[in-house]
């Protein structure tokens, strides 16, 4: 495992900036989540690391070599696709051990198996290991082509949305289990996603990107607590936070232009006595949290509530910011 | 406008039964949720009320009038598909204005309707866009123009938001629903993701293998599931279930579940045998007195609130606790309680949630 650095990378595909600048630092044994929307430059990032494609300018270090030159074999990374790709006549053993029989690498035949069971009683496939590959679930062959990735044990592992193509729960589940792999092997990961429950969840650094520029890194605490500007503080929490004018409810700092509330952050009813009153429009039992809907001045505002005693529909109650977000008209951050 | 009622229906497809006996009564002006995975028959059961499929047994009422064997053009019945089926060769307004232009309703008329539908739905900037070139959201809301543009009795949508990505399905949820309370159209809508149910619908079916498992309102569903599927199938992360075998008395409140004592609500009925105790994440507290003992397993923050992975004895068990609380470390040992009076006890062997003053008789099933 080692650290990848990225300093001032650019990449552009005829007239579109795909990346523009952007300097990186991922440290021996973290794992950095891109984060961003489609288009932000994630996954071009992740080819520049891998060497599947060359920037126009700015530099990869890994392990403080430049590797600017190397071709994608010699940069000894290993990369996962959102689709799996797996050697369909080969069993699930056959694929995993298929890294390891590289005749560069000259491993013995009892230390692939070794490697091979070990990586299966991680992804918990010991039991399919004689299975075809295409025998498999989509969450068994997901996990196979991770597994194919662990196996070997690269500089860096780069993820592209990896977990993307599968269901709900399987999804939550390859995510504490990612977490655990990353942490059991001290194994150094970037990975890219647009789901911010992944960022937030599996991180220990989130990089936020935007247009090709990266625009926020820090962990998924820091990020959300102290975003740089309106867009990374959207880009993070459900529901979204409410960006409402900055003079909605006064105490606004100079050259504010927008108030950032963060669903958590509106004092209700007994909690807002000086407040502002806003119309409850529609009121959703989630289960693990209630949603007030509100209307304040035409403004609409969603917020957290207790269960028991949420207001009806159609009732008027008295809100009042708690700890807001300042940003400027550009979106900047300013308080 | 109507009340759509189902009574007994069935469908069979050869040796397979797709829906058993179905009943259920969507209200007037309701937005109704089929929720279940994939072939649990939710599509088959919109799709004869559409009028697509028809039924091998069972009634179906639109506003008191019997429909199940007519076709769906006599249903007066709008349906709205995942995949949005635009005319390719036509521009925004032409594709809403078309099922009144083939009615052969007055140009000056369809012009006024499109009018109206485009501004209800903001989207008055591209009428005379080609549908080609929009955006999947877009596209969509064409998609439902052309739907409401006919003022139906009632929509049919089947998974309407599947095909749209995380960030955007979940902003076209809160339009839909906002464009649903102004309209207050009769709307059945498919769909397996339960967030989506809970979010958007007044009440939901929740259905598995052809079989209605339960019927409420998102809260009821939610706080009250009447069997081990909507236990599991609903909330994110789902209910915990922690299997034991152990004994229940009348009147008791309290149940022994592996050693351990945990206060319940008070049961109903005797059981015994192979039980389940449900409780949801955010009703486990991290508390040293607590009467079941874990470990730290892993700790997800997700901003407003995180997860605690817990290994005890009786299987993972997952907490929602709020993000401002001390999470200890992985590895570490803590002691976990239950908040009492949510916690459904149900029975392994049958599925069903033991009566109780959570689950009173006749109350779980709608």
């Amino acid at each position: 495992m080692a650290e990848v650095s990225l300093t001032g990378l650019t990449k552009r595909f005829g007239a579109t900036v795909a990346l523009d600048g952007v300097t990186l630092t991922v440290p021996d044994g973290a794992f950095v989540v891109l984060l961003g929307p489609t288009g932000a430059g994630k996954t071009t990032t992740l080819r520049l690391v891998a060497g599947l494609e060359r920037p126009d300018a700015g530099t990869i270090a890994i392990a403080g070599r430049d590797v600017g030159t190397e071709t994608p074999a010699q940069r000894d990374v290993a990369m996962v696709f959102q689709q799996y790709s797996l050697y369909p006549h080969m069993t699930v053993r056959e694929n995993l051990a298929f890294p390891l029989r590289s005749p560069v690498l000259r491993i013995a035949e009892d230390e692939i198996a070794r490697q091979v069971g070990q990586v299966a009683e991680v992804l918990r496939i010991a039991h399919k290991l004689d299975n075809r590959a295409t025998a498999l679930s989509g969450g068994e062959m997901q996990r196979v082509s991770i597994g194919r990735a662990l196996v070997r044990r690269p500089a860096i592992y780069l993820m592209d949305e990896p977990l993307s193509s599968l269901d709900a729960k399987l999804r939550a589940d390859l995510r504490i289990e990612l977490k655990r792999i990353q942490a059991d092997l001290g194994a150094t990961l970037l990975y890219v996603t647009h789901d911010q429950i992944e960022a937030m969840t599996m991180a220990t650094h989130v990089g936020v990107l935007d247009r090709g520029r990266l625009v926020q890194m820090g962990s998924p605490r820091a990020v959300y607590e102290n975003p740089v500007s309106a867009t990374v503080a959207a880009r993070l929490g459900l529901p979204r936070i409410n960006l409402l004018p900055a003079g909605l409810f006064g105490g606004a700092p100079a050259r504010a232009a927008t108030i950032g509330l963060r669903p958590e952050h509106v004092a209700l009813g007994p909690d807002a006595p000086d407040g502002r009153a806003a119309t409850v429009r529609r009121v959703e039992h989630l289960g693990d949290q209630t949603r007030l809907h509100l209307d304040c001045d035409g403004h609409a505002i969603v917020t957290l509530t207790d269960p028991r005693g949420a207001p009806a529909p159609g009732s008027t109650l008295q809100i009042r910011p708690l700890n807001p977000l300042w940003f400027d008209a550009a979106g900047a951050r300013i308080a | 406008m109507a009340e759509i009622v189902i009574r007994d229906l069935r469908k069979e497809f050869g040796a397979f039964t797709a829906v058993r006996s179905s009943s259920f009564t969507v209200k007037d002006g309701e937005f109704f949720m089929l929720l279940g995975p994939s072939g649990c028959g939710k599509t088959t059961t919109l799709r004869m009320i559409a009028g697509l499929e028809l039924p091998t047994s069972g009634q179906i009422f639109i506003d008191g009038e019997e429909v199940s064997q007519k076709p769906a053009s006599r249903r007066d019945i709008a349906m709205v598909f995942q995949m949005f089926a635009l005319y390719p060769h036509m521009n925004v307004r032409r594709n809403i204005s078309y099922p009144l232009v083939s009615q052969g309703m007055p140009r000056a008329q369809v012009a006024a309707k499109v009018a109206e539908v485009a501004r209800l739905l903001g989207i008055e900037g591209i009428l005379d866009r080609p549908v080609g070139g929009l955006s999947g959201g877009d596209r969509q809301r064409v998609a439902l123009g052309r739907a409401i543009v006919r003022d139906p009795a009632a929509f049919m949508m089947d998974e309407p938001l599947g095909a749209l990505d995380a960030e955007f399905r979940e902003r076209m949820a809160e339009e839909l629903r906002a464009l649903h309370d102004r309209m207050r159209a009769t709307t059945v809508y498919v769909t397996h993701d339960q967030l989506e149910a809970m979010q958007m619908g007044d009440r939901i079916v929740v259905m598995n293998h052809g079989v209605i498992e339960q019927f409420g309102t998102p809260r009821e569903i939610y706080d009250r599931p009447a069997t081990l599927f909507v236990a599991e199938f609903i909330g994110s992360p789902p209910m915990n279930l922690l299997r034991f075998e152990g004994t229940v008395a009348a009147g008791e409140d309290s149940v022994s579940v592996g050693g351990a004592t945990l206060r319940v609500p008070r049961q109903h009925g005797p059981a015994a045998g192979r039980l389940v105790l449900g409780v949801r994440p955010e009703h486990v507290r991290l508390t040293d007195a607590g009467p079941l003992r874990g470990r730290v397993v892993a700790t997800e923050y997700l901003g407003t609130t995180q997860i605690v992975t817990l290994a005890t004895p009786l299987g993972d068990i997952k907490a929602r606790i709020a993000s401002s609380e001390m999470v200890p470390r992985a590895g570490e040992a803590v002691g976990i309680d239950v908040v009492p009076q949510t916690v459904t006890l149900f029975d392994a062997g049958t599925g069903r949630a033991l009566p109780s003053a959570l689950h009173e008789p006749g109350a779980a099933h709608g």
